[in-house]
């Protein structure tokens, strides 16, 4: 199947908006929660700073799918088949310091995918890159200083960050694939190659986990199938449930 | 359902075991977009200087109220008590002539 540049187009920016929303409402599960007032209000900043996001991918992924639909509907009108966030984005917060160690991971992901988008060939990417990486330094700033202050804490935080780099690290591997429609992109100079990421996104994320006194997993299993739409984890379903819920319940409405 | 594990908080320790020590309080001071000087805006906790200014910046700044952040650890503040305000401060209520408006100002100068 040849994919147009439109089609690739609609699924990079589902790819990039589904990621920022999924875990933005993972971020906003802690409000409320946190450990402390001040950590409570930070993470919620950053659970709006990526909804933020959200609205500027989904709605131009809205405008180039020509279907007359809004941000709105594509986030709470769509069922989880049809999601193309990462596996990453919508696992379960587990404790402060997975949540923290998970925004790291993907904070050190998102500044390098950004910072390549800059050069875009399509101004509405190139726009919504140049207002996203901003507030994506700050959050690798934040998130790695976190994650060093832990992982280079008292014993208990330690081992619980190194059991989060453990368990996270199996579905870091998915950030980095290519497809078809990654070639299309490539192509007309839209967004980079995922796997050119790569060797950048390790340096950053070696040096932090060095100053963390953690160990990077060997193993390099990796989980996929989010960004594909090709199977999500069980959880992206009950995310859903809590998510769109007033959508489903009363369709339409607006406040 | 939320997935947040509330057992999982940093802060609560083994039943029994001493709850560890607050982190410091810093007293943050803030300049605003058009303002000259850094004003005081309130505290928060943080566990070095560093973070105090990340909070700061999340939980003073998030309305594009600063340009420039200052923390400083409320024990470094050196005040005045309030047993003390009427040696301190009383004395200088009856000196009015220390204020501009007793002088007369020259037309010639026009607006200060």
């Amino acid at each position: 199947m040849a994919v147009s540049k439109q089609q690739a187009l609609l699924e990079f920016l589902l790819r990039m908006g589904d990621t920022s929303l999924i875990l933005g409402h993972r971020m906003s599960e802690w409000c409320g929660h946190a450990p402390i007032l001040e950590e409570d209000i930070a993470l919620a900043n950053t659970a709006l700073d990526l909804i933020g996001q959200t609205q500027l991918w989904l709605g131009y992924a809205a405008e180039v799918q020509g279907e007359d639909k809004t941000a709105d509907d594509l986030a709470f009108l769509r069922d989880a088949w049809d999601f193309r966030n990462l596996l990453l984005a919508e696992l379960p917060n587990g404790d402060f310091g997975r949540t923290i160690m998970r925004k790291f991971l993907f904070d050190a992901f998102q500044s390098v995918l950004l910072g390549r988008l800059l050069t875009s060939t399509d101004t509405t990417v190139r726009e919504i890159a140049e207002k996203a990486s901003k507030e994506a330094a700050y959050h690798l700033e934040r998130s790695a200083d976190t994650v060093v202050a832990l992982g280079d804490g008292t014993e208990e935080s330690h081992d619980k960050m190194q059991a989060a780099l453990d368990r996270l690290w199996p579905y870091v591997g998915e950030m980095f694939e290519s497809d078809a429609y990654d070639a299309v992109l490539v192509k007309a100079g839209i967004a980079p190659d995922p796997a050119s990421l790569r060797a950048e996104f390790d340096t950053l994320v070696t040096k932090v986990i060095r100053r963390a006194t953690l160990d990077l997993p060997e193993d390099a299993f990796s989980h996929s199938g989010g960004r594909s739409g090709r199977m999500h984890t069980e959880h992206l379903g009950h995310l859903l449930t809590q998510m769109q819920w007033l959508q489903r319940a009363y369709p339409g409405n607006r406040w | 359902m939320s997935s947040v594990n509330p057992s999982a908080y940093p802060d609560t320790g083994e039943k029994g075991a001493k709850r560890k020590a607050e982190w410091p309080l810093w007293e943050i001071f803030i300049r605003g977009q058009h303002g000259m000087s850094h004003r005081h805006v309130g505290s928060l906790h943080a566990p070095d200087a560093e973070m105090a200014i990340k909070n700061a910046r999340d939980v003073y700044t998030r309305r594009n109220e600063g340009v420039s952040i200052w923390v400083v650890e409320a024990r470094n503040i050196t005040a005045t008590t309030p047993g003390d305000k009427g040696p301190m401060f009383e004395p200088s209520q009856t000196k009015i002539y220390r204020h501009p408006t007793f002088y007369d100002i020259p037309d010639e100068i026009g607006h200060m």
